[in-house]
């Protein structure tokens, strides 16, 4: 399955994008996400450890499962006010 | 109130929001940029949010006050994202209630809280250069 992840804030420019797609298998983690991730973006593999993985904007499990359609988002350290 | 936006704060519109005849206290919070960080002189702070879920997160938040608080009965989170210029606000919280005491505590709470969870991000821009500060 496709699925689209959001890129925020130190991530993002890492990145160079806001959004990207990943191919993962069905029934995937969070936690194989990252390692996906880590393999097609070896840049970003600095900041993700200290990201906090949003499955439909609520921060989710390394073991919650991902499914087509989900809003998935990159959470780096937080820093509001 | 919860309120993301790339325009300078009303104070105004946040007080209109917590006042009603009942409510005989109103406390508001104003975070505003420091021009100088750790002996740095800054330029500006760029700010950076994933709006809605940084809406669902404070809108929790202010459910989690009012259950904490129970005379609470109004609470107002505004936020500014894109640049924000030294002395400017970048936020502003406020909670009102029938009588003071429970405000101050619930603020506090509000000033805390938005700090830990809720996806907004600062980029400090200083004459050392760029670099996003998470939140201490």
């Amino acid at each position: 399955m496709r699925v689209k992840v959001l890129l925020f804030a130190g991530l993002r420019e890492a990145a160079g994008e806001a959004e990207l797609e990943l191919e993962l298998p069905e029934g995937a983690t969070v936690e194989g996400l990252l390692t996906a991730l880590e393999k097609e973006r070896p840049r970003l593999s600095r900041l993700l450890p200290l990201a906090k993985v949003a499955v439909n904007r609520r921060v989710a499990r390394k073991g919650t499962e991902i499914h087509p359609g989900d809003e998935v988002a990159l959470i780096p350290p937080v820093g509001g006010g | 109130m919860v309120k993301i936006t790339e325009e300078p704060i009303d104070l105004e519109e946040v007080a209109s929001a917590l006042s009603s005849p009942e409510l005989g206290a109103i406390l508001t919070f104003i975070g505003t940029v420091r021009g100088i960080e750790d002996g740095e002189r800054i330029s500006y702070l760029e700010y950076e949010a994933y709006e809605e879920m940084a809406k669902e997160e404070l809108l929790a938040i202010c459910r989690e006050i009012k259950a904490r608080w129970p005379t609470v009965q109004r609470v107002a989170f505004v936020h500014r994202i894109g640049r924000v210029g030294v002395g400017e606000a970048a936020v502003v919280i406020g909670v009102s209630a029938p009588h003071r005491e429970e405000t101050f505590p619930a603020l506090a709470y509000a000033v805390d809280r938005l700090k830990e969870t809720v996806p907004i991000w600062k980029k400090q821009v200083g004459e050392k250069g760029a670099r996003w500060k998470p939140a201490k």
